[in-house]
């Protein structure tokens, strides 16, 4: 499933219009994304809790030539599913 | 950041619908994603992440506190990766 079958179901479910269909998610996509921006998670009861987190630096090693490399400190967003979605779907 | 928090938000960024307009939109939003895991689909979302089944082979394991060793069967986690124009937004500076 795409981002343009997202705005059919929203047609077919809800009856919004394509055009604001596709305007309302990606403002749901923006906002989400902004609130990581900013460090912070996404509760989302039901569904599941997106979790910004911070990463330090760590060794790893490049799988294909084997070369050792610095990984560099990052931030990862994660998800962990509800217990009524994982009951559904895992 | 809560749902509701995620709602009020939507509402203020879309003039023209209301907030129990926005609410019902939101729901059918995250439930087309759930509708679309029951089916065992793949999601993906441009800049922002996939959601996907993925399977884990059966093995077997300890229970910490006895010793003993307990089969745990093959099942299926979720998991999400972030989009490249996420990992970049959260990443830049």
């Amino acid at each position: 499933m795409t981002k343009a079958d997202i705005i059919n179901s929203l047609f077919e479910n809800v009856g919004l219009p394509k055009k604001e269909s596709e305007e309302i998610i990606e403002t749901i996509l923006d906002a989400m994304k902004k609130t990581f921006s900013e460090g912070e998670s996404i509760k989302i009861s039901g569904f599941g809790t997106f979790n910004v987190r911070k990463k330090r630096s760590r060794r790893g090693r490049n799988p294909k030539t084997g070369e050792d490399i610095e990984i560099t400190p990052r931030t990862v967003v994660t998800f962990k599913p509800s217990n009524h979605l994982k009951a559904n779907v895992e | 950041m809560t749902r509701s928090e995620l709602i009020e938000l939507v509402t203020q960024r879309t003039p023209g619908l209301t907030r129990v307009q926005t609410e019902i939109i939101v729901e059918a939003f995250f439930q087309s994603i759930v509708d679309a895991l029951n089916r065992g689909e793949k999601i993906e979302v441009r800049g922002f992440g996939n959601f996907r089944l993925k399977q884990r082979s059966p093995r077997k394991a300890r229970n910490p506190k006895t010793g003993e060793v307990v089969d745990v069967p093959a099942k299926k986690v979720l998991h999400f990766k972030m989009g490249k124009e996420l990992r970049e937004l959260i990443n830049k500076r």
